[in-house]
């Protein structure tokens, strides 16, 4: 079977796999990530769905965007649901009931991904099953009305963080779900964007080429939450990679290959101001919290450039 | 015939999953059905059956597990108890609302606080308004026996709804009886092949399963599953009468014992009622009208039928190994309910026993046939529901 | 609307059935494409969140106005001909 090259005149030829006449917010990034993802997957693909906006507003009774089939249990658990389903795959493969190579991802937003279902994620991903669970990280409970997860980045104001006068929006940086999924051990794990369509299907056909689980989260903006307009999905997921709030890095079996490096890398506050959930932070008494967020991305950032030239090193030591 | 042995309930259980042969099991291990999940595990690793076992993080992903595989296209078991069920509670209903024929043990066990790891209902009577239905066993016997008989319920395409099969935790599940085994050829021609419906590994034809179904269709989908629960009556009966034919053993919805002529009736669940029909016999040998109903299907109550063999007592006494606090016991509310839909009113008391593995001993029953008596003979009741074998 | 006894059971749903759903209503700015700006990069397509930008054997067509919402994301993106976009968006109703 011969590969669909990454261009899109090739890629437009394909069948686009999620419907229009979903009921998803006008610009909201979840949909452009999963058209990519689907048009990247070169085999049947069967999906589970956590609870949240991507679930509700493809699958309005009796409406359905999904072209390939599809589940929805619960909110915490889609990486249990997908693994039960691949389970059945294996099982009735071994019977010969079924011949074709069939891959299964999951996807779940923030919510469903870093705080309710991160004890299903963890425990399918141990197992070792054959999916791919996809985190369409928005960076809070958008669904719900914009309550504060795990995955929201410091200083944001959302419904259950707001910005007061005596706690200016959410006090506790992110929670670096990516790197938590590489100390599992699995044999891929990346992280990109949708604005990076390239990027994004090439890790998406690593991910699904992988014998065993795998993980990608896409930043996937809203632009309810992030208080924007609404064309500027595409536009403020560059800024989050262009500031390295967002990095394009991947790891192939516990190796690290950072696959972006901004020629000049932008300060943060790029990425932040842009969006009316910082804009609370831009008043000179939380300066302090600009700062702290510069100095998170800094981290982050520094830690991973060194990451590889450590592996680079150790390569080039065998090498010699 | 097949063979008499002599094993423990958890041992009847993983027996009667291993002639099964499930294609995918999902479970998550918990006192005091643990002993299931472990001997069904030295089978997978033995290569005794072909399933794919998953062992999952949690109950919650048990289920979870299970709803996925049995949507994907096969069959699908587990067991629990619980806490376990408790935390699979919210999944229990996705699985029947989704229709998809999960058959589950249930190793009956208090739930927390305190905690305690012994037999009571109050699991699976936690669990009546999910949308399973319910088969309930005295003994291994009547397990193993429901449990085989719990797939070709759920499977049927008159009823496509999840099945659970209860029996008391440590009294049957951890102590030996002897009991009767069918053979793996019968059990494998009983059950038939699995009928995938709308499976999702189906990848030419997708669909979609779990949409977010509004108050314009919501109805209809609980309308549609309560019509399920209706089936399955008639289907639990049609079961059984196969099931006889291969087993010589007869299931009806209930059990009646010595209920022809009662004027005074015992309605008791499980385990106690072996105890009980014991002193029955003592009581009838002094001539006293006394018989005992046993339901063996609790969802769907089978009302009528219930009402009818029960509608010769002048007094009913229904004993309870759950409490529903501030309210009276869930099997006390379903007889009230039978017994009123039918036109007749006997006496009813409702006494809750056996509480976090408290023993049921043949003088508790000998106490409530005393005081059943003495309703029938002065009419006056004391206390409609109180708690039996408490110290004060 | 169809009754119980007629609904598929455990509320299983049609594949793609979305597609007949229009969402077109929605917009209050509608894209207009002029095609003597495009230069085919398709980016339109790829990051259009609705499926709403029709290709034929790789080359664009017109929007599909039964699903865009209008959102702009395809204006946004485009890099058009010389400086000038080839999709504008314009206030829906004038």
């Amino acid at each position: 079977m011969s590969t669909t090259p990454l261009r899109l005149k090739e890629l437009s030829k394909k069948e686009d796999l999620l419907t229009g006449g979903h009921r998803l917010c006008s610009g909201c990034g979840a949909p452009i990530a999963i058209r990519q993802i689907l048009l990247a997957a070169e085999m049947p693909i069967v999906a589970a769905n956590a609870t949240g906006c991507l679930e509700v507003s493809t699958t309005i009774y009796p409406y359905s965007a999904w072209k390939i089939p599809w589940i929805h249990t619960a909110f915490e658990n889609a990486a249990a649901t997908i693994s039960g389903v691949e389970a059945m795959y294996k099982a009735l493969k071994k019977k010969g009931k079924i011949t074709e190579r069939i891959k299964f991802i999951a996807f779940g937003g923030d919510g469903g991904t870093y705080d309710i279902g991160f004890q299903s994620l963890s425990g399918a991903m141990e197992r070792g099953h054959d999916i791919v669970y996809i985190c369409y990280d928005n960076g809070a409970y958008m669904n719900t009305g914009i309550q504060r997860s795990s995955a929201t980045p410091l200083g944001a104001n959302t419904t259950t963080s707001p910005a007061g006068s005596v706690i200016p929006g959410k006090m506790q940086p992110r929670k670096n779900l990516t790197k938590i999924m590489v100390a599992h051990g699995i044999p891929y794990v990346a992280q990109t964007t949708p604005a990076h369509w390239r990027d994004l299907m090439t890790k998406v056909r690593k991910a699904l080429e992988v014998d065993g689980p795998a993980f990608i989260n896409i930043l996937a903006s809203c632009n309810r939450g992030w208080r924007t307009p609404t064309d500027r999905a595409i536009q403020d997921s560059k800024l989050a990679v262009d500031t390295c709030f967002w990095p394009l890095y991947e790891y192939e079996n516990g190796r690290l290959t950072i696959n972006y490096k901004p020629k000049e890398k932008k300060p943060v506050v790029e990425f932040l101001k842009t969006q009316g959930r910082f804009k609370h932070l831009f008043s000179p008494e939380n300066e302090h919290i600009l700062e702290r967020a510069q100095e998170i991305v800094d981290r982050e950032w520094e830690a991973l450039l060194r990451e590889e030239a450590m592996w680079k090193a150790e390569e080039e030591k065998k090498e010699q | 015939m097949g063979k008499r042995l002599a094993v423990t309930g958890n041992q009847a259980i993983a027996e009667a999953m291993r002639q099964i042969n499930p294609d995918v099991c999902a479970a998550y291990p918990i006192t005091p059905s643990t002993e299931v999940m472990q001997r069904f595990a030295s089978f997978v690793a033995n290569g005794k059956v072909d399933t794919e076992l998953v062992t999952v993080e949690s109950e919650h992903s048990a289920m979870s597990a299970c709803i996925g595989a049995s949507a994907a296209g096969g069959r699908v078991m587990t067991a629990t108890s619980s806490q376990g069920l408790a935390l699979m509670w919210e999944m229990l209903h996705i699985a029947s609302g989704m229709r998809l024929p999960v058959v589950m043990t249930l190793v009956n066990r208090a739930l927390s606080a305190p905690i305690n790891i012994h037999g009571d209902h109050s699991d699976g009577m936690g669990a009546r308004d999910c949308g399973w239905i319910q088969l309930w066993s005295e003994n291994a016997q009547e397990a193993y026996d429901n449990l085989i008989q719990a797939i070709r319920i759920a499977e049927h395409d008159d009823v496509r709804l999840p099945a659970m099969v209860c029996l008391d935790g440590f009294i049957i599940s951890h102590s030996i009886e002897s009991m009767e085994f069918l053979s793996d050829d019968l059990v494998k021609e009983f059950i038939g092949e699995f009928k995938a419906k709308n499976p999702l590994l189906d990848v030419n034809n997708p669909v979609t399963y779990g949409p977010l179904v509004l108050p314009d269709y919501f109805m209809e989908f609980k309308r549609q599953q309560h019509e399920a629960m209706l089936n399955a009556k008639d289907v639990v009966l049609q079961v059984a009468k196969e099931f006889e034919k291969v087993s010589g053993r007869s299931y009806g919805l209930f059990e009646e014992y010595r209920l022809d002529d009662a004027e005074i009736a015992i309605v008791v669940l499980n385990s106690a009622a072996g105890t009980f029909k014991d002193v029955v016999d003592e009581y009838r040998d002094r001539g006293i009208k006394v018989g005992l109903l046993k339901p063996r299907l609790f969802r769907p109550f089978p009302y009528k039928e219930v009402a009818e063999a029960l509608s010769g007592a002048k007094v009913i006494g229904v004993l309870d190994r759950a409490d529903s606090f501030g309210g009276f016991g869930p099997m006390y509310m379903e007889i009230a309910s039978a017994m009123m839909s039918n036109g007749t009113n006997p006496v009813m008391i409702d006494r809750v026993y056996g509480l976090g593995g408290r023993d049921f001993m043949p003088e508790h029953a000998a106490q409530l046939i005393d005081e059943l008596k003495e309703i029938l003979d002065t009419g006056k009741v004391t206390l409609y529901k109180d708690y039996l074998g408490v110290r004060e | 609307m169809k009754g119980w006894k007629e609904l598929e059971i455990g509320a299983i749903t049609e594949a793609g059935s979305a597609d007949s759903y229009n969402t077109g209503s929605w917009r209050a700015f509608r894209p207009r494409w002029i095609e003597e700006n495009c230069i085919q990069c398709l980016f339109c397509w790829i990051y259009c969140p609705d499926s709403a930008i029709t290709v034929n054997d790789g080359k664009r067509g017109e929007f599909d106005y039964n699903h865009c919402k209008g959102c702009g994301i395809c204006a946004m993106e485009c890099p058009g001909k010389k400086g000038k976009k080839a999709i504008v968006m314009e206030e829906e109703g004038k």
